[in-house]
């Protein structure tokens, strides 16, 4: 009898997805997978749905993670997105002391697994968020820039044009007129 | 954690630019997966196997031979499965008309090449933190504009 080989390569990010997918398909619900390793459901799974996708994943060697620092620092998003949503807490507090009182931790501690985990400070983040919310109150053109300033906690209208164009690149008039001319011409392509 | 990774393409004919953008992104904090193309096609050609694990972000420079980076850009924002990535052109050119055009045409970041490695680094390191953060957060994708 005659002996043969084959040889084989193998793309494991394939492999890995063909498995989620098989195995994610066998449970009968909804779902997402982004490329790494992170599945979205449309709803939160069952306590029995949890167990039984462990021990079908486990069977491949995949693990659920449980982290609990990953768990903070979404509790610290969540909280950034809260304080800057709310008009009032602003005035009030400094936000070192209001994360660090809702959270219950100290906020050198909070700073430490932000930056850990993130690559970049929870002070940026409040930025980068602040200018999100900006750029959605410029798009909805119902307020001033100032009003915006104002709405945002920022001590001048200036001060707020400054880190628009710190954080974009783009003042928030160039901003404005790419997202129209962007609005504009996939209206025409319709 | 659930984003360990930020997988990268980089669509570049010039081959020098591909070594710099690659020993830069392995001198940053941030972990990345590069894949590297010689052009728009080779990168296209990519994007659209099927069952390819796409990238976080793609990197495009504007001129390259066969399939330019505003090819890709439009090919990109009219392909249902590829319109939401995220796409950085890095390009030489710093005229105003080419950026707004870029940006009209759907590009979420415009990078003029820098001319110093350390420069390069801190934007490359720049446009991937704030992406970190993109993927990570609700934050809107539809209004991402970057210039650096």
């Amino acid at each position: 009898m005659q002996l043969m080989r084959i040889y084989l390569k193998f793309d494991f990010n394939l492999i890995c997805k063909a498995v989620l997918q098989e195995q994610l398909d066998a449970l009968g619900m909804k779902y997402t997978i982004h490329g790494f390793g992170e599945i979205e459901f449309d709803r939160r799974p069952t306590d029995e749905e949890e167990q039984e996708m462990a021990s079908l994943l486990g069977n491949y060697g995949i693990e659920i993670m449980d982290d609990q620092q990953m768990a903070l620092v979404q509790r610290i998003k969540d909280s950034v997105t809260e304080w800057i949503m709310d008009e009032e807490n602003p005035k009030l507090y400094n936000f070192s002391t209001y994360l660090s009182e809702k959270l219950d931790y100290s906020y050198t501690y909070l700073s430490s697994v932000f930056s850990e985990a993130t690559y970049s400070s929870i002070e940026n983040f409040v930025i980068l968020k602040k200018i999100d919310f900006a750029k959605s109150l410029i798009l909805e053109n119902d307020l001033t820039l100032t009003e915006i300033a104002f709405k945002l906690n920022y001590s001048s209208v200036s001060h707020l044009s400054a880190q628009f164009k710190k954080t974009t690149g783009l003042t928030p008039s160039a901003f404005q007129k790419i997202i129209l001319k962007r609005k504009e011409r996939a209206l025409n392509r319709k | 954690m659930p984003l360990h990774t930020l997988n990268i393409a980089l669509a570049d004919d010039d081959e020098d630019d591909r070594t710099l953008f690659k020993e830069a992104m392995n001198e940053i904090r941030i972990k990345t997966k590069l894949s590297l193309f010689n052009n728009g096609k080779e990168l296209m050609d990519y994007l659209t196997l099927p069952n390819v694990i796409l990238p976080e972000i793609v990197f495009l420079d504007l001129n390259m031979p066969i399939k330019n980076g505003m090819q890709c850009l439009n090919e990109i924002r009219n392909h249902p499965r590829l319109q939401e990535l995220l796409v950085a052109i890095y390009s030489t050119s710093s005229s105003e008309a080419d950026i707004e055009e870029t940006f009209v045409n759907g590009a979420n970041i415009y990078i003029n090449k820098p001319n110093s490695f350390g420069a390069l680094k801190q934007a490359i390191e720049k446009v991937l933190q704030i992406n970190w953060q993109y993927h990570t957060s609700a934050l809107n994708k539809d209004n991402f504009l970057l210039r650096i």
